[in-house]
């Protein structure tokens, strides 16, 4: 088992906010919003938005539940409880970077771009996620990734993050 | 929580499964706010309305919401089909099995109808409206009418107005207000709030006493002339008696009590013209959340026809 310890994280988090400022600078003219996919990539989204007020790069928040739009949910009797999706602008015309935790097999990511399209047409669409794992099932690559993880363990992914868990981790 | 594959009645349900089709209503409330009013939730999933009785209100409120979910819609409408002709109840499910809907939503003047539907279908069977018997789908928007504007229903006091006797909606509404606990009471002419039905709820006789209680709902239900034989009382009289007059209006805005009807309103029986525009009315909303707490309880259900045979 591998951890990844809350210092590396906050070093990559810091990383992550310049690439997307770098991002924003090419392309001023476009707003930015940082869409977490609930229920971490919410509170990824939130710091990122922080570290970026102090490189002066303003972005929007939002969150978005995408359960809704998963495609296994006629597979599930018991369905699972909904979120509220937090989006208090037009995404029409901006630049949305779509923020989740883990990318694995891409289904999830699927569901979050069916989804966004329904609140509005934005110019432009990114995925960026704190950790990237191998086995994808669909067309689908982040533009960004703090860490890729190999997946040798048979639990897959974890990610804590201080906010909701005990403490900023990623176990794999 | 246990899957369950029908919605009869609110005593049929455990109260996990009363909050779970609460809290996802507000969910679903927020998709009328989207460019895109639609979730693809019931994609390719065949919901039918089976109405035996006529009804606006109910039977657009599911369509909307089936229609909102993504849901292909069939309306069997009884004056066009073959239960004029004297079909029985049980060829009818064996045609809708045939049909292989996925969810049935059923109202029919008998009680227990739609039990019987449930019992020999595979499909998800929602009771519209027995008899007088349960009307869920009614109770379940009114408790998410009155947690959205209070916050919780826990401690509020609702007071029911008019023909208990004859009313599924006084049934359910106040079961799921007591399960989530509400204290109710019941307020109406005398031969129409028997003593025997719906125990464990106080009974007024009149408005001083109803406000002496100090409820925060007023909840009018509407006289049902269709239900009974003749009519017990004139119109007129019954306005005056338990109706919200002009008279009413002022002292109920006065102590900012809220208005709420299941509909269609009786103008000048239940209520009097200036209370339709009364500002604490939730009528309107309860039309509105209606079609979110009817969504929420489709997505709720597991219909059993994955393999239809």
């Amino acid at each position: 088992m591998v951890h990844i310890r809350e210092q590396a994280i906050d070093q990559a988090m810091d990383d992550w906010a310049s690439f997307i400022a770098q991002g924003a600078k090419q392309d001023p003219s476009t707003p930015i919003a940082l869409v977490g996919l609930i229920s971490h990539g919410d509170i990824l989204a939130q710091r990122l938005i922080k570290r970026l007020a102090e490189q002066n790069c303003q972005a929007r928040y939002g969150a978005l539940d995408i359960t809704l739009y998963r495609d296994d949910l006629s597979m599930q009797s018991i369905k699972p409880a909904l979120r509220s999706t937090y989006l208090p602008f037009s995404t029409d015309g901006m630049k949305l970077i779509l923020i989740d935790d883990v990318v694995y097999t891409g289904r999830t990511i699927r569901a979050a771009l069916n989804a966004i399209f329904d609140y509005g047409r934005p110019a432009k669409v990114e995925l960026h996620c704190l950790a990237e794992r191998q086995g994808r099932e669909l067309p689908i690559q982040p533009n960004f990734s703090a860490f890729r993880v190999t997946d040798e363990g048979a639990d897959g992914v974890t990610v804590q993050l201080s906010e909701i868990d005990e403490q900023d981790s990623i176990s794999y | 929580m246990k899957p369950i594959k029908d919605l009869l009645t609110i005593g049929a349900l455990s109260d996990a499964d009363i909050l779970s089709i609460l809290d996802n209503a507000i969910a679903m409330k927020e998709i009328f706010t989207k460019s895109v009013k639609k979730v693809p939730v019931l994609k390719g999933k065949s919901v039918l309305t089976l109405f035996y009785e006529p009804s606006t209100r109910t039977r657009s409120s599911f369509e909307v919401a089936a229609d909102r979910l993504s849901a292909d819609i069939t309306t069997f409408s009884v004056s066009t089909s073959s239960v004029v002709k004297g079909e029985s109840v049980q060829d009818t499910i064996d045609t809708l099995m045939s049909m292989k809907m996925d969810y049935i939503i059923v109202r029919h003047k008998n009680s227990g109808i739609p039990g019987i539907i449930a019992k020999h279908s595979k499909a998800a069977v929602i009771n519209a409206g027995d008899g007088s018997h349960a009307h869920p789908s009614q109770a379940f928007l009114d408790a998410f009418t009155i947690r959205e504007k209070f916050g919780e229903v826990a401690g509020k006091r609702i007071i029911i107005i008019g023909d208990i006797l004859h009313s599924r909606v006084a049934r359910s509404t106040s079961l799921i207000l007591k399960r989530l606990g509400a204290e109710v009471a019941y307020m109406g002419p005398g031969p129409l709030v028997p003593p025997t039905a719906h125990t464990g709820i106080t009974r007024f006789t009149n408005w001083e006493q109803a406000f002496a209680w100090q409820p925060d709902v007023l909840y009018m239900l509407r006289v049902q002339n269709e239900r009974m034989d003749a009519p017990f009382f004139p119109a007129g009289d019954y306005h005056k008696a338990f109706g919200v007059t002009t008279e009413r209006l002022e002292r109920i805005a006065g102590e900012n009590l809220v208005i709420m009807h299941p509909g269609p309103v009786n103008r000048g029986v239940e209520l009097c013209d200036e209370a339709m525009d009364y500002s604490n009315s939730l009528i309107n909303t309860q039309v509105e959340n209606g079609i979110a707490a009817r969504m929420s309880i489709l997505y709720h259900l597991s219909p059993q026809t994955k393999n239809h045979d």
